[in-house]
């Protein structure tokens, strides 16, 4: 009896299935990983693939057909609104079903589900600012609306239409690394990714670190630090508009100075967690005709986010019996999000206005039920979140919801620096509303009252959206619901004690800062502030002011513009911040106290044209040393009584700041006993900066396209590196028109030459097929660091012969 | 069907071929090895080495196609070819 070695050889077979079946840490089970018909071997897409086909779904009501172009763009010929919508969800499915799911799980609060309890604390904040109690309030009215209903109810079905023929082996590549399966989608997924679009671009408040800081500064101080005006602006509607009187302006409370303004509070030091990039933002503008060399207006947008692979966007081409839009879409919405049709072109750049509030509370007792509210306790709302973790039993935690919002902080939500406040989040994004209905309009809009009756569905986040059509209008209007506020109100945590700190209002409709065809032939904007201090309502926070400036200039200063004008203007790298810091630094360096190495780099710096291009080596000196300038005046004084350095004035601040007064207080460092100069801190900065530039240059990475390593990173970010393109040869960043920076930048270029047939050329730095075993994944990223375009081919329904067409995809009933 | 089929298969056929044990480790191990290992090398070359050069990288911290078909070859080829050993055992005890 041969039983040993049986026994022996079959336990060490199963051992060996059991070993390579089981994930070992995070990496897959090696087994079903590298099966040839099971892993990944399965999504290495075959560089010949042939992406033709027919599909027969009982979903679809007529007749309906995809073509591709060589590129992998479909053009969707549709008879029918819902067919395209249907057909839209089916291709986002097809193409990007991955990234979908991955994005609204983040903006639910259910990462947790898929990578375990490392992401706990994330989804717990994410649940406590009230992302899907918003979005839960904006399906309601998606769902009351005929057409919003129609759209994202199509799109549904055929994204899960898709989902639903996909075996084991065919799921993108991202689920069987990470272990688990899609899915169905829902309406109310569409409403989290646009909440958490809105998060992205309408969050970025910094009350919680204004507060901490006034444990150091007084409000007065404060002002100058995070001022919320400033003189060099060039803001979006132009100086010298005249504003309507308002009917209506709040009034600050009696006690405002005391409890408010002047009140330190030392028990707050708390960190947001997730907080977007203050850099989230844009450029676009348009020419009149009669600034353009054919008369015709050009229209230009490139947005500013996260460059991701997948990339946010997709471009494609949507065509029924009431529209024929083109432009990128957001795989998880339905619609053409930024784009232009027949008739039109339209944009957006974030408005970046300040939407959120804080307020304190204060709770009977741990139990969180009630809170005290005008002389009495009020009863709160509990809502029980589950976040559901992988391998581990679920976590419940209870948000308490107050009249001002969802308490986002209190005792049991900790990290670091956790006090034991109760705070509750007041954000415009929690108020009804259906910006889906805006982009319904703006698709089939044909001239500007289609343009502005559309605009008023969009409420949050507040957008610059740029308008330009055939007819040879251009138009801007920052559109959006704000706060109505008295000076200073929101700047802070406010009291929530009573009602006298809540929002008396909100800003009226009609004094939304807009321009319509003005005589300087351009509207245009880059973030910064949307009118002057004229303005009657009071607009907080800071804003950046160097592109709005840069692009200003240029177009002020161009005649018989073209297309390629556009294209050079995308490009721009000339950095104004630099501009006016060089100025300072060749001004207040004592150069008599460098050495011979250290002069080489400041000459550098001094004969510098300005211009950040992917070559400059002065570009990233002047950076380096700007950096250790910038420490060195803030450090000392922000990291007083511990607070902690979460945020720091603008660039425009410091850089101003010296240029008006070079015994800014700032300057000395209060560590030591000395008072520093200007000439001091100047010089010291450079001194200490060197050595880093050095190293730089010894590792040939001085050049600014190497030391900035423009990277567009998978989403799963440095845990994939491999599916990551990096080390891009690309100029430009902060303050620059080309706003290139390290992984942000403009994740999507298009100029729209609004003649008759129109000319439109577009680049984003990814590919439309979320595959990263895919040759479409990353295939336009070069052409994209190059400053280069694709000009996009705008399908008419007769051209189905086309040499363009690829590949096609029928579509039938059945 | 899940990957670890081809045990299964390896088993089964080991079981009705006599054969020593060593040679039943040895077809076991070169069928599974061959058959994983040339689906992938069509795969790869199909794909022109786009995904596999990634793939190695993130688990091996190599660029190397070869390196991720012959892994591939090698997990099929010991499930097989001790699947088939068991089998061989079986047989080897009923004579």
């Amino acid at each position: 009896m041969r039983i040993i070695p049986l026994a022996a050889s079959a336990i060490i077979t199963l051992a060996l299935i059991y070993l390579f079946n089981t994930r070992i840490g995070p990496a897959p089970a090696f087994g079903s990983f590298l099966s040839p018909q099971h892993g990944f071997w399965q999504n290495a897409e075959p560089a010949d693939k042939d992406f033709s086909g027919e599909v027969a779904l009982p979903q679809l009501q007529g007749n309906a057909a995809v073509y591709f172009d060589e590129r992998l763009v479909p053009h969707v010929m549709a008879d029918r609104d819902e067919d395209a919508y249907f057909i839209q969800g089916y291709l986002h499915a097809k193409f990007r079903l991955w990234q979908m799911e991955f994005s609204t799980h983040a903006a639910a609060g259910r990462v947790s589900e898929i990578i375990g309890d490392k992401a706990v604390n994330f989804d717990r904040e994410q649940r406590r600012i009230g992302m899907v109690y918003a979005a839960e309030k904006m399906l309601k009215e998606m769902e009351a609306n005929e057409f919003t209903n129609m759209s994202v109810t199509a799109y549904t079905n055929g994204v899960n239409a898709y989902i639903t023929t996909l075996s084991k082996s065919e799921l993108p590549l991202e689920y069987k690394l990470l272990g688990y399966e899609p899915e169905k989608w829902s309406n109310l997924k569409t409403a989290l990714f646009i909440k958490q679009m809105t998060k992205t671009l309408a969050y970025s408040a910094d009350d919680l670190e204004m507060t901490a800081l006034k444990n150091v500064f007084d409000d007065a101080q404060m002002q100058v630090l995070f001022p919320d005006l400033q003189d060099s602006l060039s803001p979006i509607i132009p100086s010298g508009t005249v504003f309507e009187k308002p009917a209506f302006l709040p009034v600050s409370p009696a006690d405002a100075d005391s409890v408010y303004l002047l009140k330190k509070d030392s028990a707050l030091k708390m960190a947001v967690l997730d907080k977007p990039s203050k850099d989230n933002g844009s450029n676009n503008w348009a020419v009149s005709g009669s600034k353009t060399k054919s008369g015709a207006p050009i229209l230009c947008n490139d947005p500013h986010l996260d460059l991701t692979l997948p990339a946010i966007w997709f471009e494609m081409q949507m065509t029924t019996n009431t529209m024929n839009a083109y432009g990128v879409s957001f795989p998880g919405i339905p619609g053409v999000v930024i784009g232009f049709n027949d008739s039109i072109a339209f944009g957006f750049t974030n408005a970046g206005r300040d939407v959120r509030d804080f307020y304190e509370i204060r709770f009977k007792d741990e139990s969180k039920k009630e809170y005290w509210f005008n002389n009495e306790w009020k009863q709160a709302e509990q809502r029980i979140e589950e976040i559901k973790i992988k391998g581990k039993p679920s976590r419940f935690d209870t948000v308490a919801y107050t009249i001002f919002g969802p308490v986002t902080y209190d005792a049991s939500f900790k990290n670091d620096l956790t006090a034991g406040k109760a705070i509750a989040t007041r954000w415009i994004a929690h108020f009804p509303s259906n910006e889906l209905l805006m982009w319904y309009y703006m698709d089939r809009a044909k001239n500007y009252t289609d343009y502005y009756n559309a605009v008023q569905y969009f409420t949050v986040p507040s957008q610059n959206m740029v308008f330009a059509s055939k007819g040879g209008d251009i138009a801007i209007r920052q559109q959006g619901v704000f706060p109505l506020r008295w000076n200073r109100q929101g700047v802070y945590v406010m009291p929530g004690f009573d009602s006298s700190y809540l929002w008396q209002g909100t800003i009226p409709l009609s004094a939304t800062p807009a321009s319509l065809n003005p005589e300087r032939g351009f509207v245009s904007s880059a973030n910064q502030r949307p009118v002057d201090g004229t303005y009657p309502y009071y607009i907080p926070g800071g804003y950046d002011v160097y592109r709005g400036q840069e692009i200003n200039r240029r177009l002020s200063a161009m005649n018989n513009v073209t297309p390629q004008d556009m294209m050079k203007l995308h490009s721009d790298n000339f950095n104004g911040f630099a501009d006016v810091v060089v100025k300072l630094m060749r001004k207040y360096t004592r150069t008599v106290m460098l050495t011979a190495n250290e002069k080489k780099y400041f000459d550098m710096v001094m004969n510098w044209n300005l211009v950040s291009d992917a070559d400059s080596k002065a570009a990233t000196a002047f950076q380096i040393w700007y950096e250790h300038l910038e420490m060195n005046v803030w450090k000392d004084e922000f990291t007083q009584k511990d607070t902690l350095m979460h945020i720091v004035p603008d660039d425009y601040t410091l850089a101003d700041a010296i240029t008006k007064d070079s015994s800014f207080r700032y300057i000395d460092n209060i560590n030591t006993p000395k008072v520093e100069t200007v000439f001091d801190v100047f010089t010291a900065s450079l001194k200490e900066a060197v050595p880093e530039m050095q190293k730089a240059e010894q590792a040939n990475k001085l050049n600014w396209a190497a030391y900035k390593n423009t990277t567009v990173y998978h989403i799963l970010r440095t845990s994939v590196m491999p599916f990551a393109r990096t080390g891009l040869m690309i100029g430009g960043g902060k303050h620059i028109v080309n706003a290139a920076q390290h992984s942000h930048g403009p994740s999507w270029r298009m100029i729209v030459h609004l003649t008759n047939e129109t000319e439109a050329y577009v680049v984003y730095p990814g590919g439309q097929n979320g595959n990263p075993g895919s040759k479409y994944y990353d295939s336009f990223v070069d052409q994209w660091a190059k400053g280069e375009y694709y000009k996009a081919w705008v399908m008419k329904r007769n051209e189905t012969e086309s040499p363009n067409v690829k590949w096609k995809i029928q579509f039938k009933k059945g | 069907m899940d990957w670890w089929v081809i045990a299964i298969v390896a088993f089964l056929v080991a079981a009705v071929i006599p054969q020593k044990p060593f040679l039943s480790f040895v077809a076991g191990f070169s069928s599974l090895f061959l058959l994983w290992g040339v689906l992938a090398w069509m795969k790869d070359a199909g794909n022109e080495h786009l995904l596999s050069a990634k793939v190695a990288e993130l688990l091996f911290k190599s660029p190397s196609p070869v390196l991720l078909i012959l892994v591939t070859a090698l997990i099929a080829g010991l499930v097989g070819g001790f699947a088939a050993l068991t089998a061989s055992f079986i047989r080897k005890k009923e004579a």
